[in-house]
């Protein structure tokens, strides 16, 4: 397939002054609680993002993904708790592929431009021009299979290929951690299969820790390394195996639900009864400490 | 040269003072107006800048009640007029239209009720067309320096918050990710655009003012889809209408009915107006080749 990523994400990025110890944590969250108005979005979330890992931020509409993602970007100040990304506050660190991406199609800014803004796009000033920033950002294009589309404007662009052009956009910058809001909600199977692929090895080959949001965890499932389940703003986290578990769904959601594992896929259902443990268990943790 | 520059010019067009002032002046704010106007495009901010230059007539015709120079009164209520509609929450996709629109009711109650105190008081009907269609050639050239400093800051505005208003202009969720202030950059472009907009209530006046700024930016992104260079494109086109609108109205003093001149202001339009359609037609041919 031609529009599947040729080049590797090695070649594409420099190597970072100081490389990453393997496992070391990127980013910390602890006891995290969102209240809009009188309505509690999330409550007393926590978990640990490891550099080199894939992690799935998995729940329904609603469920606070979105919001989530907000505040690890520090965009969204949390009611309480508190959120460390690698070791110091919220940095600029951190890329960003938000959820929804509507963008006008006589908008004049190449591929090559949005992806160049995710060097320096918050710098006062015009860059300055060179053949180095050139090659940097066609190498980028080129590491996302998006160098055939480059010279396009964005906007008028297919949602896979704008998806992929603003992964480069936040990959360029050389961030510790990449947060992707649901980014495979307007790509067909194959596409998605491909930007997942991607992203993994993007997380392997550069030790970032990848944080990928889905309302539907199937297409993930091959690659996540950990997941992070949310249900009603509580979270449950740990290896996939271990989180996706009738039992511990169970007690996130309040009520009985089932897991059905068939031909390598899950699905989560609602479940027969209403037998479930009391609500508000606080230590949903899966993970083992 | 110089015949066949005659032959097609009526004598005296480059050797006149009020041209060479008029040149100058409607240069500068032609060129400013381009630049700025790609943002306003971009940001879909047209009906906002449109709302300032209209509420600009309030400005030009209270300046001229209290013995101001015209400009003042554009440039002081533009501002203010910007300031009311950040507030109000032009920013906003949702909140944009509401806001203009109501700034936009409010100057035009004051505009009106200047321009009648104006004409009773004052018998100011001379004064009138000049402040809602302006007129280039009755500025002197004493103007210059303010219209050039006025320029200069709303050029440095938009050049020194280029990435980041770019960015935001692109995507202010982007753009807040990466830590940019986006309402604050979002504020010093409005005021940046507030006085671009006055300028050009200055050179072509209050009601023609819009076709100035988002004209030539509009016929520039039909063709380029580079950011720098529809900026750049689009200070062009503004330029060579301005300055070919300068020749015809000078040329048109010898037309007929009044042999009196036809108004400037109406050539510059026009002429933005003719480019903004050829653009259209050469994007077309660009796609059909392409
Ligand atoms: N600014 C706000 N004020 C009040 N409530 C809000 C606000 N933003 C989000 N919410 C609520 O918070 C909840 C979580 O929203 P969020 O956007 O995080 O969900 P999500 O998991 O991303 O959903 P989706 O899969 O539909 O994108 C929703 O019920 C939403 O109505
Ligand atoms: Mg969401």
């Amino acid at each position: 397939m031609s529009d599947e990523p040729q080049s590797t994400l090695t070649h594409a990025v420099p190597e970072r002054a100081e490389p990453q110890v393997a496992g070391e944590t990127v980013l910390e969250l602890a006891g995290v609680t969102v209240e809009l108005g009188a309505r509690r979005i999330l409550d007393d979330v926590g978990f640990r993002l490891k550099a080199g890992e894939l992690t799935g931020l998995i729940g329904s509409n609603g469920a606070g993904k979105t919001t989530l993602l907000r505040v690890i970007l520090g965009l969204l100040e949390p009611t309480r708790g508190t959120v460390t990304v690698n070791g110091a506050d919220v940095g600029r660190s951190v890329g960003y592929v938000p959820q929804k991406f509507m963008l006008d199609p006589d908008l004049p800014v190449r591929a090559r431009d949005l992806v160049a803004l995710g060097i320096d796009g918050q710098r006062l000033g015009v860059a300055r021009p060179s053949r180095e920033r050139r090659e940097r950002v066609a190498r980028m294009l080129g590491a996302v299979g998006a160098a055939d589309f480059a010279d396009a404007r964005v906007g008028r662009l297919s949602g896979g290929e704008q998806q992929r052009v603003l992964i480069a956009h936040a990959l360029i910058s050389h961030p510790s951690l990449l947060l992707l809001d649901e980014p495979l909600a307007n790509l067909d199977l194959h596409s998605a299969r491909a930007v997942v692929e991607l992203l993994a090895r993007i997380a392997r080959e550069q030790r970032i820790a990848v944080m990928i949001s889905a309302h539907e965890m199937n297409a993930l499932l091959p690659v996540m390394d950990r997941v992070v389940y949310l249900a009603d703003g509580r979270a449950a986290c740990g290896r996939a195996e271990d989180v996706v578990r009738a039992d511990v769904l169970s007690r996130l959601y309040g009520h009985r639900v089932e897991v059905i594992r068939a031909a390598g896929r899950v699905l989560v259902v609602a479940g027969e009864g209403d037998d479930a443990e009391p609500t508000h268990p606080h230590h949903l943790d899966a993970e083992e400490h | 040269m110089q015949a066949l520059l005659h032959a097609i010019v009526e004598p005296g067009f480059f050797a006149d003072g009020a041209v060479q002032t008029a040149a100058a002046l409607g240069g500068v704010v032609a060129v400013v107006a381009g630049l700025i106007g790609v943002f306003t495009v971009i940001r879909s901010q047209a009906f906002a800048g449109h709302a300032l230059s209209d509420i600009g007539s309030a400005g030009g015709s209270s300046a001229y009640l209290i013995g101001l120079a015209p400009l003042w009164g554009f440039v002081g209520i533009s501002v203010l007029a910007a300031a009311a509609m950040e507030r109000i929450g032009v920013q906003r996709a949702r909140g944009r239209d509401v806001a203009t629109g109501v700034v936009l009711g409010v100057g035009f109650a004051l505009a009106s009720l200047f321009l009648y105190l104006g004409m009773t008081y004052h018998n100011a009907s001379g004064e009138i067309p000049t402040i809602l269609f302006g007129s280039v050639f009755t500025l002197s050239a004493s103007d210059l320096p303010l219209v050039m400093g006025l320029g200069a800051v709303a050029l440095l505005v938009v050049l020194t918050l280029y990435r980041p208003l770019l960015l935001a202009s692109v995507s202010p969720e982007l753009a807040a990710a990466r830590g940019v202030r986006v309402r604050l950059v979002g504020g010093a472009y409005l005021l940046a655009l507030a006085i671009t907009v006055a300028l050009c209530d200055l050179t072509i006046g209050a009601i023609l003012s819009t076709a100035l700024l988002v004209g030539p930016a509009a016929a520039a992104l039909r063709l380029t889809g580079r950011p720098h260079r529809a900026a750049l494109l689009a200070a062009g086109i503004s330029l060579a209408c301005t300055w070919l609108g300068l020749l015809l109205a000078w040329d048109s003093f010898y037309w007929p009915p009044l042999r009196h001149g036809w108004p400037v202001s109406f050539f510059i339009v026009t002429l933005v107006l003719i480019a903004y359609l050829a653009a259209g037609a050469l994007a077309r041919g660009q796609t059909k080749r392409g």
